[in-house]
């Protein structure tokens, strides 16, 4: 367990001052997703995810009567602020969880964290979080943004791959994803195709990839592109011959609608609903009972979050105003994760195994992914060394 | 909803004291629910009050364009992205001072809206609404591809503008006040400017284009103007939206931000200014609220809208027939 | 740059045109018939695929599924037009756009709660998936030769019911002289619901070619729409030989930008300054088209009269 910065100390200090909030009080949380437009289906398993675990504890995080506030965020960063400014002086949510998208988590991350309240990532773990701007206040149930990336260009490098492509959207993250795959990958990279945000048709960059003729191919496409590539990079006649690499592409929340197009085509993730544990069997059927889709990595960290508050508020008797208490209990990690080993580092981001997984039929006919091979063993991230805590 | 359309056929000073009831009607509503916000203490009332009155501003600038010029622009989130982008810039510069800013928000958004504009209008009706689609999403795609100022993802402003080094705006009340006294002057520059002569030439493009040309009068001047001044008010609600949010992205440049707006003022009628300012409240408060009681909302909006435009029947009819009429 | 790669690209944009061609081409028509803006045009082209993707689920056989999927849309055309657009038409253009807008949220909306935000299966016909040897070293997706030829083909069906047909002259005259048409004793009312119908089922066909290759989801129709606009635009209001031709040259310079235009630029601009606006300047070159072709030609290539 890591010790309490005293920088924190007098913060914390400070706020014991003021008067504590009625215990009788549930506790509230604010839960941000994206919920509309061409990526609702990440925000819809993070959420289903979250609410899972809300439910099957009988309503209740850390024994005491819970109020989720689910807002969507519609994927725009000022919408996003208006929102959680409301659920923060209006709602007055003693946690703020969830946030698929770096970009709006980047946008509402200043305003939550001002105002002292706990911010636990369900995805989105943008770089200056886990280094100059973390905070004492912020816990991710996910991973920081590279790591999926880096597996994928270690897993890349190991294969002994020489020539590789890479191509993302044109965006901040689509640039980090490249950084974080060139990490480890030593090889030579043929060409870094930028794509538009949001893109339908693919041919003219297939066309090129088949041209350079690369080992592999890496590529970050999340949401809907993620669809549309995979189609038709199977139509393309890609796909037995060029492996393909991804990472948030290939997952259960594209597996239904890309099915055997998908079918051995790789991913880095830390999760899969194959990973072998009571808990993660217990999560995968529950969730399956409960939704009728198998869950993806986004349901996953959604679940764990709500586990992780649940652990924390029990350790802490169920109040959040106490906050040095409450930083303290959730940094300790108090549940059990259905990704298996979970701890914390010093700036609050997870210590864990990543995998490289493999989409696969089930018997049952349903898609989802399975651990390939186990890539790196509770891995801290690249940003942690910057981040003044301790 | 009734929101009855009323051919106003503004003439000196009289129809200027009419203009000017509309006007006192918007901001005294505004001020007062300023004052309930702050009454009870609730720094989100301001908030909403103020973001409201911001957007307001936008859709008034618009329906000044669509009412009074015919001029139904598709992208008039461009020119509320500038001046966003205005105080992200300057702020990059340490430059926060309101009375710098406001006006540079202003300037670069109606010398964007003239620059297009001098091509765009060249086309008309449906052509002009594609054509100022086509420079907001290139100027979007601008913007997104600005990665020293955070590209696609946007970008914390480093504070709210200030006045002198003095942090006015730190309280949502004040940055609220400022925005009802610029959507405030803004109308009341509007109603001056629409009924003067320079509005009756406005309109007059608008009705009867050949007429006019044929009394040797170019209404492409005029047009002109109107598209720097909407513009530049379009930019003074940007600035204002970026101090609210004290986040810039181009997805305030998105296509459908230029949507909404032309919803506010289509649903509070393209007749009156202070009709688009209705608009504005009922799509803000619908979605605030109704965003409150489902994930479902977008349909709850999506009926509000069908059903008035069902009713309101041949209100609002002929008002922009395009020039074929 | 090789042969292969060029030929390969240029087929890859006249594909693209064609799809865009089926989406504009019911939009093009609705809007000179009956001078009206119709925003919910993508929604019926993502019933269309929806429709299609659960038929074909249903009837295990893709032909039938097709089939009864655009009889479907078809059908949709005429309950939308009924219900809503029909009271739309001789209205301004702002309130067309205010209404068509306000049945994309509700018709979005319940197509979520029907099947929710996942994107939907819609597997490539087993018959046309994989690809074929076109040249020595280009292989291409059976599915986009198939696209290509069934654009071909709408395109000469409506070359021929617009200019060989007595409905195709209604629609003709309709979209200049809509008064004369209706004082010739036609009634303009059923004809919009025909064309309006017809646009609709256009619309259908378009997203049911694109559902194997794109993710089937509740806004698929949303991104495809404002570029259907642009080419109706460039082409001319009304007019399908313009939607035709539009449609393929904003196929080819968008295929062609993204396949090229960061490579050029390159050559021109050196590579770092290349890597920050190549991608920005491809996504932008179909505005930049449809900009510098209204700026030359107000009223579009084709474009008659100003609308």
């Amino acid at each position: 367990m890591p010790p309490v910065p005293n920088r924190f100390l007098l913060a914390a200090a400070a706020a014991l001052a003021l008067p504590a909030a009625a215990v009788a009080d549930p506790v509230k949380i604010g839960f941000v997703s994206t919920l509309s437009g061409p990526s609702a289906a990440l925000g819809v398993h993070m959420r289903d995810g979250f609410l899972l675990a809300v439910k099957e504890l009988g309503g209740k995080l850390g024994g005491q009567p819970t109020d989720v506030i689910v807002i969507d965020d519609e994927l725009k960063p000022d919408v996003a602020v208006t929102k959680v400014r409301a659920l923060l002086e209006r709602d007055k949510v003693d946690v703020v969880a969830g946030v698929v998208f770096s970009n709006v988590m980047m946008a509402i991350q200043k305003p939550v964290l001002e105002n002292e309240t706990f911010l636990i990532s369900g995805n989105a773990g943008p770089s200056p979080l886990a280094g100059k701007g973390c905070s004492p206040f912020f816990f991710s149930a996910s991973y920081q943004n590279d790591q999926n990336h880096e597996v994928m260009g270690k897993y890349a490098q190991d294969k002994g791959y020489k020539r590789v492509v890479l191509m993302t959207p044109n965006y901040q993250a689509g640039k980090d994803s490249m950084a974080g795959f060139k990490r480890h990958f030593k090889g030579e990279v043929v060409e870094e195709i930028f794509t538009q945000l949001g893109q339908l048709d693919f041919s003219a960059e297939l066309a090129k990839i088949a041209a350079a003729n690369p080992d592999a191919l890496f590529t970050f496409m999340p949401g809907g592109m993620g669809v549309n590539l995979t189609k038709q990079y199977a139509q393309a006649g890609l796909a037995g011959k060029v492996p393909f690499l991804s990472a948030f592409t290939v997952d259960e929340t594209t597996l239904p609608a890309t099915q055997d197009a998908a079918a051995g085509l790789l991913s880095g993730a830390e999760w899969a609903p194959s990973i072998d544990t009571p808990e993660n069997k217990a999560f995968v059927a529950a969730y399956e009972k409960e939704y009728g889709v198998v869950p993806s990595l986004y349901a996953a960290q959604g679940y764990d979050a709500a586990k992780l508050i649940d652990g924390a508020l029990r350790q802490t008797g169920g109040k959040t105003s106490d906050k040095q208490a409450f930083r303290k209990a959730l940094a300790s990690a108090p549940f059990k994760s259905v990704r298996g080993t979970f701890a914390f580092n010093t700036n609050g981001f997870p210590l864990q195994d990543f995998y490289v997984v493999k989409a696969v039929k089930r018997p049952d006919g349903k898609f989802a992914t399975a651990v390939e091979t186990k890539v790196f063993e509770k891995a801290p991230d690249a940003y942690v060394a910057e981040c003044r805590l301790k | 909803m009734t929101v009855a359309e009323t051919v106003r056929k503004p003439g000196g000073s009289a129809g200027l004291r009419l203009a000017l009831q509309p006007t006192l009607v918007c901001v005294f509503a505004f001020a007062a629910a300023l004052a309930v916000a702050h009454g009870l203490g609730s720094s989100y009332g301001a908030t909403m009050v103020g973001r409201t009155a911001a957007f307001a501003l936008a859709a008034v600038s618009l329906s000044f364009l669509i009412g009074q010029g015919g001029l139904v622009s598709f992208g008039h989130a461009a020119p509320l992205g500038i001046g966003a982008y205005a105080v992200l810039i300057a702020g990059e510069y340490d430059v926060t001072n309101l009375l710098v800013v406001l006006p540079l928000g202003f300037a670069s958004a109606a010398l964007f809206s003239v620059a297009t504009g001098a091509i765009a209008l060249r086309t008309r009706g449906v052509y002009f609404i594609m054509i100022t689609l086509a420079f907001a999403q290139m100027i979007f795609y601008v913007a997104a591809s600005l990665s020293a100022f955070g590209g696609d993802d946007g970008m914390a402003v480093a504070s709210r503008s200030t006045l002198f080094g003095m942090r006015v705006l730190k309280s949502d009340t004040n940055l609220a006040i400022l925005a009802i006294a610029l959507l405030g002057v803004a109308l009341l520059a509007l109603d001056r400017l629409v009924a003067s002569r320079y509005g009756l030439m406005l309109r007059a493009g608008r009705a009867n284009e050949t007429k006019l040309q044929a009394l040797g009068l170019d209404p492409y001047r005029h047009r002109l103007t109107a598209l720097a001044i909407g513009g530049g008010l379009a930019g003074l609600a940007g600035v204002l939206l970026a101090n609210q949010v004290e986040y810039v992205s181009p997805a305030t440049m998105n296509w459908h931000v230029s949507g909404e707006l032309i919803v506010m003022v289509v649903l509070g009628g393209t007749g009156r200014l202070a009709g688009a300012v209705l608009g504005a409240v009922v799509v803000t408060v619908l979605d605030e609220t109704l965003g409150h009681f489902t994930e479902h909302w977008k349909l709850g909006l999506g009926l509000v809208i069908v059903a008035v435009v069902l009713l309101r029947g041949a209100d609002l009819k002929a008002l922009l027939r395009g020039t074929s009429a | 740059m090789t042969a292969v790669l060029f030929v390969s690209q240029l087929l890859n944009g006249l594909q693209l045109g064609v799809i865009l061609f089926l989406v504009a081409a019911g939009l093009t028509l609705v809007f000179g018939v009956m001078d009206f803006i119709n925003l919910a045009h993508g929604v019926q082209y993502m019933l269309g695929a929806y429709l299609v993707a659960v038929l074909v689920a249903w009837s295990g056989n893709f032909a039938v599924g097709l089939l009864l999927g655009l009889l479907g849309a078809l059908v949709l055309g005429f309950v939308l037009e009924v219900l809503v657009f029909r009271h739309l038409t001789r209205r301004d253009h702002l309130e067309q756009v205010l209404g068509t807008f306000g049945v994309i949220l509700i018709v979005t909306e319940l197509v979520r709660i029907v099947f929710g935000s996942a994107p939907l299966a819609f597997p490539t016909p087993a018959a046309l998936a994989g690809s074929v040897t076109l040249m020595p070293g280009l292989n291409y997706p059976v599915w986009r030769l198939v696209i290509l030829g069934v654009g071909v083909g709408v395109a000469a069906l409506l070359w021929y019911l617009v200019n060989r047909t007595r409905l195709g002259m209604l629609v003709r005259a309709g979209s200049t002289h809509p008064e004369t048409v209706s004082a010739l004793g036609v009634d303009i009312d059923r004809l919009f619901l025909v064309v309006f119908a017809f646009g609709a089922m256009l619309a259908g066909l378009a997203g049911a070619m694109a559902g194997p290759l794109v993710s089937v989801e509740p806004t698929m129709g949303d991104r495809i729409l404002i570029v259907a606009f642009v080419v109706v635009v460039i082409g001319g209001i009304g007019s399908i030989k313009g939607a035709f031709v539009s449609a393929l040259l904003v196929g080819l310079v968008d295929t062609l930008g993204r396949a090229f235009a960061a490579d050029l630029l390159k050559a021109l601009i050196g590579k770092s300054a290349a890597a920050a606006a190549g991608p920005a300047l491809s996504s932008m070159l179909v505005y930049l088209l449809m900009a510098v072709v209204l700026s030359v030609r107000p009223s579009g290539l084709f474009g008659g009269r100003t609308a």
